[in-house]
């Protein structure tokens, strides 16, 4: 909810849509009743090269969205390098050995197309949506600038530009901003989450050609891949198409993604930053937890309840005690972010009225997590966070983007395309107990940042 | 039941319009009926079964943020965060909770211009949904509870604004621009007037505005004809077939050529630029449409960014739009470059906005906008919940009910003469006026 770790090459479309899936990693993907079966029900095949193919059928209006998932992202880099990922990732604008530098989204803007990328930890992936019968123009598009990327310095650079800006506007002129990242270096000890996506200032600035193209060749191939194609089309026209333009792309050794891991964490961590641009203060903890692939799977379902029930609307358990209740602050929430390779990260922030101190409001959540463990949450109140979570599966069929972002997120974070069809039905099963046992496990503060926000003169 | 069941087709024959023919996308599938309700309200609907979903989306007319009285700037947004806390016999939780249960999704919002609202429901749950939305909207109970909390919170709010760069430049771009009609007040009010409000203005505002005579309703989804305008009655049937009239003036856009500077301790300039623009309503719309998007239309390609971004790196985002309002019209735009190099950007823009207006655009540049035009319209219709928006917005703008099938012609018969008489008629470098809050070098205020 508050992380800025998925980055697009051009803003709000992608970033705002991926915004709600950080906060609720599949929930944007997801279904309804226990009864339903499925959410998506897209197709599958896989070619002889090992790239992957889905298609969700979606026949309402004649357009189609093309997507491609590229399993590397910002945690893939090597030390010193951060930021390439998502430089690559707007390198793949600057053309191939046969179409110009900015030429693929000039001719799909021609063809009446919108198209976009994105980078996070774990993925790289580049979407373009289209009138149905455009989607022959777009995989050739696609295809190409997965073998036959072209750079030079002359367009390079310019971008390398670009992406300095794309930083400074995200995080260095935001002191909230430089704040969250801090709290992400403090979080991870050893983990290569720990750096920011976009990438270290002066790392960004050494980033050369060569540095670009040695990672594209490591890691873009189509047996890294999976292409998702939704809306009006059929899997015998998406699979005559993928055969024809993505099956001659050369199958190559990707080796396994192998990150360093996090030692035991013993010690609480505070970060504090004070700014004369802090008008309003603010209080966040960030726990490391497990992800849905790195640890109990059951857990993270749970933990997934347990957001939603503790901080995640305004009948949740800290929003009424501290803001409606209490009346200290002014908003309150807590999420979990469990789609990810390795780790996951529970979160909870909370802002004071105006005037208000966050030492008065740490005080507060401390004094109300301890409640909630002990009292533990109604089984109405389970059972509405439920409902508010698998009702999200329906919303998430209108419209083309979600079934793509969730499928394509899940393969890249080691998950498989049940494990989204069947996140409804394995919200539902989540028992108070269990939600209980990942909040006692989960809230540790010895695995934790908390982080203060504070206008310069006083804390 | 339905006193009105005229049929229109829309999945026309727009590709007719030859030489784009191979580019434009085919129209949007939507067979939009206009209905009138037995208690005379009417509704524009498509019947749509692909999702079992219900989107119901409304305007009042002319009720937005304008109209906030002297002193109570703010009341439009309080009374929209207001309304779904607390309505009929149920509290602020008690709502909530109420609405969670069958995961309605209700919110409101204040334009500029007009109140709109905004229902999503599960097919299956309509019954409490249509009822949840009625009692918000006609018997919304403004308790002190809510009333204290989203004071507070709309104060902090402000407070987190007052040190926003891009909120600080954009205030402070409409404060200049529009002097002081109405539009240039903030619409999430001051420290002050927040204060003020009170329970009897938030009852107030929804008294003299929430009426049939300014309501404009779109509906989307999996339910039957004769069963919706039963529901539109019950929803809408109760509220005043009348309501006062609000007189907002006409406003000229002023402070043509000042440029103004904000200084703060940041890596970047943040900029904002603009004059008077050009209102829905005038012929020449369709022509100042494409040529904006040629200058610095959204998406990966226009003149701004490729001059700006792509050859120079000098920001990240860059654009301009079209902003018509209901008593003024601007195009404006914005960018961020860092501060070093930020007269340089200014300059870029500048000289790109000049060249519009003098050597106007090219034949191929035409061609493609109309087909981005025509091509991505349809792309925003893919959901019940946009093309729900977007059957209000097309009654609000008064486009009529054809317009999703009438606008690739209106696109395509922009002809390049018209297309270049617009833009020397539009673009106005020297006019711009230019906010920019950072440390810019490079950029001389105007007194």
């Amino acid at each position: 909810m508050f992380t800025e770790s998925v980055l697009s090459l051009f803003g709000w479309f992608s970033v705002r849509s991926l915004r709600r899936s950080a906060a609720l990693p599949l929930a944007a993907a997801v279904l309804c009743s226990p009864a339903a079966a499925a959410v998506f029900s897209p197709k599958t095949f896989t070619l002889d090269n090992g790239l992957r193919v889905v298609v969700i059928e979606n026949h309402r209006a004649p357009a189609v969205m093309q997507m491609v998932w590229y399993r590397v992202g910002a945690a893939d880099e090597e030390p010193g390098e951060s930021g390439l990922a998502h430089f690559l990732e707007h390198l793949l604008f600057k053309g191939t050995k046969t179409v110009a530098p900015g030429e693929f989204s000039r001719v799909v803007a021609r063809i009446g197309g919108r198209d976009n990328a994105f980078t996070s930890y774990d993925y790289t992936a580049y979407y373009q949506t289209v009138a149905a019968h455009e989607l022959e123009t777009v995989m050739k598009l696609e295809a190409d600038r997965m073998q036959n990327l072209a750079l030079t310095d002359k367009v390079v650079l310019p971008e390398r530009d670009v992406v300095l800006e794309e930083r400074r506007s995200r995080t260095d002129n935001s002191p909230a901003a430089q704040l969250r990242e801090q709290v992400r270096r403090s979080l991870y000890l050893n983990h290569p989450y720990g750096r920011p996506v976009i990438g270290w200032m002066s790392e960004i600035q050494a980033l050369k050609t060569g540095n670009a193209l040695a990672f594209y060749r490591k890691h873009y191939a189509p047996n890294n891949a999976m292409l998702i194609v939704a809306g009006d089309v059929t899997e015998e026209k998406v699979r005559e198409l993928a055969e024809r333009y993505y099956g001659p792309i050369p199958r190559q050794e990707v080796l396994d993604r192998v990150r360093p891991k996090e030692p035991p964490q013993r010690a609480a961590r505070t970060v504090t930053l004070r700014s004369e641009r802090v008008s309003l203060p603010s209080w966040s903890r960030v726990y490391l937890a497990p992800s849905y692939s790195n640890g109990e799977r059951q857990r993270s379902y749970a933990m997934e309840v347990l957001a939603q029930v503790l901080g995640g609307g305004s009948t949740s358990f800290l929003y009424r005690r501290l803001v409606v209740e209490r009346g200290i602050a002014s908003g309150a929430a807590a999420w979990y972010s469990g789609d990810a390779l390795d780790y996951g990260e529970f979160g909870l922030h909370v802002t004071p009225k105006a005037g208000g101190s966050v030492i008065e409001i740490e005080a507060a959540v401390t004094e109300e997590l301890q409640r909630a463990l002990k009292e533990g949450f109604s089984a109405e109140d389970i059972a509405r966070a439920k409902k508010v979570m698998t009702a999200e599966a329906i919303y998430a069929r209108d419209g083309l983007r979600a079934g793509p972002n969730a499928i394509g997120q899940a393969f890249a974070t080691g998950l498989t395309i049940e494990d989204v069809e069947q996140w409804p039905e394995r919200i539902s099963a989540v028992s108070a107990e269990q939600v209980m046992e990942a909040a006692k496990s989960v809230l540790d503060e010895r695995q934790s940042v908390t982080s203060y926000l504070l206008p310069e003169d006083r804390k | 039941m339905i006193a009105v069941r005229m049929r229109r087709t829309v999945r026309a024959t727009l590709v007719a319009v030859a030489a784009f023919a191979a580019l434009a996308a085919p129209a949007a599938a939507a067979d939009i009926r206009p209905l009138v309700t037995p208690g005379g309200i009417k509704v524009w609907f498509v019947h749509d079964k692909s999702v079992p979903l219900i989107a119901v989306s409304f305007a009042f007319k002319g009720a937005g943020a304008a109209t906030d009285p002297a002193g109570r700037e703010g009341l439009a947004e309080m009374t929209a965060s207001l309304l779904d806390e607390g309505a009929g016999d149920l509290d602020s939780q008690a709502f909530q909770r109420a609405s969670e249960d069958i995961a309605v999704r209700i919110s409101f919002d204040a334009g500029t211009d007009n109140f709109l609202g905004r229902m999503t429901t599960i097919a299956t749950e309509r019954d409490r949904a249509f009822e949840l939305y009625r009692l918000a909207l006609t018997q919304p109970r403004f308790d002190a509870e809510p009333i204290e909390r989203v004071r507070a919170q709309t104060l902090a709010g402000l407070k987190q604004e007052a040190e926003n760069p891009s909120a600080i430049g954009r205030k402070l771009w409409r404060n200049t621009v529009f002097s002081h009609h109405p539009y240039a007040r903030p619409a999430s009010g001051t420290e002050a007037s927040i204060q003020n409000i009170s329970r009897e203005d938030l009852v107030g505002f929804v008294a003299d505005r929430f009426g049939r005579d300014r309501l404009m309703v779109g509906v989307v989804g999996d339910i039957a004809e004769d069963e919706l305008v039963q529901r539109i009655d019950a929803l809408f049937g109760a509220l005043p077939a009348k309501t006062k009239s609000f007189k907002v003036p006409e406003i000229a856009p002023q402070g043509a050529g000042k440029t103004i500077i904000v200084r703060k301790p940041i890596p970047q300039s943040l900029m904002s630029f603009g004059h008077a623009g050009i209102k829905r309503d005038d012929p020449d719309w369709y022509a100042a449409y494409l040529v904006t998007r040629i200058l610095g239309g959204g998406g990966l390609s226009s003149r701004l960014y490729e001059e700006v971004r792509e050859k120079r790196g000098l920001a990240y985002s860059v654009y301009a739009y079209l902003n018509p309002m209901d008593h003024s019209a601007v195009i404006g735009g914005g960018t961020a470059t860092q501060n070093a190099r930020a007269g340089e950007s200014l300059e870029v823009i500048r000289s790109e906005w000049r060249k519009m207006a003098e050597k106007g655009i090219t034949e191929d540049e035409l061609r493609y906008a109309k087909a981005y035009a025509n091509g991505s319209f349809p792309l925003r219709l893919g959901s019940s919940r946009e093309l729900a928006d977007m059957l209000v917005g097309i009654q609000l703008s008064d486009l009529g009910i054809d317009y999703i099938d009438k606008r690739p012609q209106l696109i395509d018969a922009v002809t390049l003469e018209q297309a270049n008489r617009v833009a020397g008629r539009l673009f106005r470098a020297d006019d711009l006026t230019v906010v920019v809050v950072g440390d810019p070098k490079g950029i001389v205020e105007t007194k």
